[in-house]
């Protein structure tokens, strides 16, 4: 690989933003929340295929259980229409609980593979769940060869 | 002097989205602009219920059953409950293309179309998708920058993106979608009883009445009542057990009034509904018992624009360009980077904490709001500049 990052803390301490790469949603079931598997290129050389397709299974199967329609899912729509709704005022929904673990997965997913391999993967829920963006950070001091073809990287580097 | 150390006012992420709505609460409580319509069905449902309660109520009460009162109070109550739910909630609003994402969708349709002759249109932009077996069209957003998700829908009037979006209610003063149909169903059902109740107490009331002392007299008793209420009630019938058979007949073939306008899933070229289940009561289920969505458009958290005094627990940025260049521009101190690392690796533990300490909603999580124009672009080089 062209950069190695033992942690997240080298990661700060000497990288800067060459690209992102954005995995699109797979729309083939319906609009269920499920990401595509596809590898993108532009992290070829940066991780191993079966780690990629790994993150993302997992983050698919998290959104299905969170979108599972069945006993549980009844129950607290039944329960919350008793309640005129005033329930999710007190309570967590399911959904809410699976978004937490999601968090916890991805922060353990960046502390563990992806910094010392230079990426981050952000939160879907913070890009309106449409997509699961990946930074691909690069050595600062082989930034400059990379900084002129991404604006991103040049702006900040002009601030 | 490092920008992290500076102190401004803190901005919330709402405060930021660009679209036609205003928030009320924090954030938590998200409408279209033109409200004038809801004030008037909620003066409307109050205003015929309080006379029913003052008027009629005391005497059926007392000559038929206590019960009457109380259910119809229990009601109205629900009607209330789930008017405000659906005009407050976020329908489903999908935030805007940061622009990043925007210029790599660009990207790729430039890298799909290929190069267009000088001259010509560029072809439309749509993006294909197979479900269950039925080829369904992604058009793309020219004021959102994204290809829009299977059955969302830009509403003009609050100039959004709303995940299956099902029309802009005026009378609810909010776009009914993903997150608050269910809501606005609940809320035209309910209505439709409690007309339907009110109505028919009121005719009890005269028949009984009348029957005591006479139908004129019945009259010149309670002028305001029968005029308004009955009034109303009679319209409010037929349109909102209208609406209310109307949305039961969509929900059970699982579709919206837009793919309903539009004949979408009409039966024209062999196009049959891919998101139906084919079967009444699943699709019942799943509009109505379905899970309770998160809401994705707005987080409370920093804006990246604005910069706070360190980390704070209600401002939590996840924006690694805002992070990694603030690092990088001041040359900081390695007590600077520490801090700077710190917050970074343990952001997401104290928005997990903040979000408790908020209280509710937790819906909301730190995000980067989506730029909406060049303006604001060019607002966030200036300010990059001034720091600088």
């Amino acid at each position: 690989m062209a950069t190695e990052f033992h942690n997240l803390q080298e990661l700060h301490h000497s990288a800067s933003l060459a690209t992102k790469v954005f995995i699109q949603r797979d729309y083939s079931e319906g609009t269920i929340c499920k990401f595509q598997t596809k590898f993108p290129a532009e992290l070829d050389s940066r991780i191993e295929r079966a780690l990629f397709e790994i993150t993302v299974k997992t983050l698919n199967d998290y959104y299905a259980e969170a979108e599972k329609i069945g006993g549980q899912s009844y129950l607290e729509g039944c329960l919350a229409c008793a309640t005129a709704y005033v329930i999710f005022l007190c309570m967590e929904t399911r959904y809410e609980k699976v978004l937490k673990k999601i968090s916890k997965y991805i922060q353990d997913q960046n502390e563990k593979i992806y910094a010392p391999r230079g990426l981050l993967i952000t939160d879907p829920i913070e890009r309106g769940m449409r997509v699961i963006e990946i930074s691909v950070f690069e050595d600062r001091g082989s930034s400059a060869s990379s900084s002129g073809s991404s604006s991103t990287s040049s702006s900040s580097s002009g601030r | 002097m490092s920008a992290v150390m500076v102190s401004r006012k803190v901005t919330r992420k709402w405060e930021k989205l660009p679209g036609k709505n205003t928030f009320c609460c924090d954030g938590r409580v998200m409408m279209a602009r033109q409200k004038g319509v809801f004030y008037l069905t909620l003066f409307l449902i109050i205003g015929t219920c309080a006379l029913f309660f003052a008027f009629e109520c005391p005497y059926l009460a007392v000559h038929l059953s206590p019960a009457v009162p109380m259910f119809a109070a229990v009601l109205f109550l629900f009607v209330v409950a789930m008017l405000l739910r659906t005009s407050f909630s976020d329908p489903g609003v999908l935030p805007r293309a940061l622009p990043e994402e925007a210029t790599f969708i660009e990207m790729e349709i430039e890298a799909a179309n290929g190069s267009v002759p000088a001259g010509q249109r560029p072809p439309p932009r749509i993006r294909n998708v197979q479900i269950n077996s039925q080829i369904v069209k992604l058009k793309y957003c020219y004021t959102c920058k994204i290809f829009r998700p299977p059955r969302a829908s830009h509403c003009s009037i609050c100039d959004n993106c709303v995940e299956r979006f099902d029309h802009h209610c005026p009378w609810v003063g909010n776009c009914v979608g993903k997150r608050n149909y269910r809501y606005f169903y609940l809320f035209t059902l309910s209505l439709s009883l409690l007309t339907i109740y009110i109505f028919a107490f009121d005719i009890v009331h005269v028949v009984m009445r009348s029957v005591d002392s006479g139908f004129v007299s019945t009259l010149k008793e309670s002028p305001g009542t029968y005029p308004f209420d009955v009034v109303i009630c009679f319209f409010t019938l037929w349109s909102v057990v209208g609406l209310t058979g109307f949305h039961t007949y969509l929900i059970s073939l699982n579709q919206t009034t837009n793919e309903d306008i539009k004949g979408s899933w009409s039966g024209k070229n062999r196009l049959q509904n891919p998101y139906s289940h084919k079967n009444i009561m699943r699709n019942c289920c799943e509009v109505l018992c379905g899970p309770a969505y998160p809401r994705v458009s707005t987080v409370k958290g920093r804006s990246p624009i604005a910069k706070e005094n360190g980390p704070t627990p209600k401002s939590k940025s996840i924006n690694p360009t805002e992070t990694i260049s603030n690092s990088k521009e001041q040359d900081p101190t390695p007590k600077e980077k520490a801090s700077a690392l710190k917050e970074r690796v343990s952001c997401s533990k104290e928005k997990r904490q903040s979000s408790k300490e908020q209280g509710p909603p937790p819906k909301e999580k730190a995000s980067a709001p989506p730029l909406a124009s060049p303006d604001d672009l060019t607002d966030t080089f200036l300010e990059k500049e001034r720091v600088h």
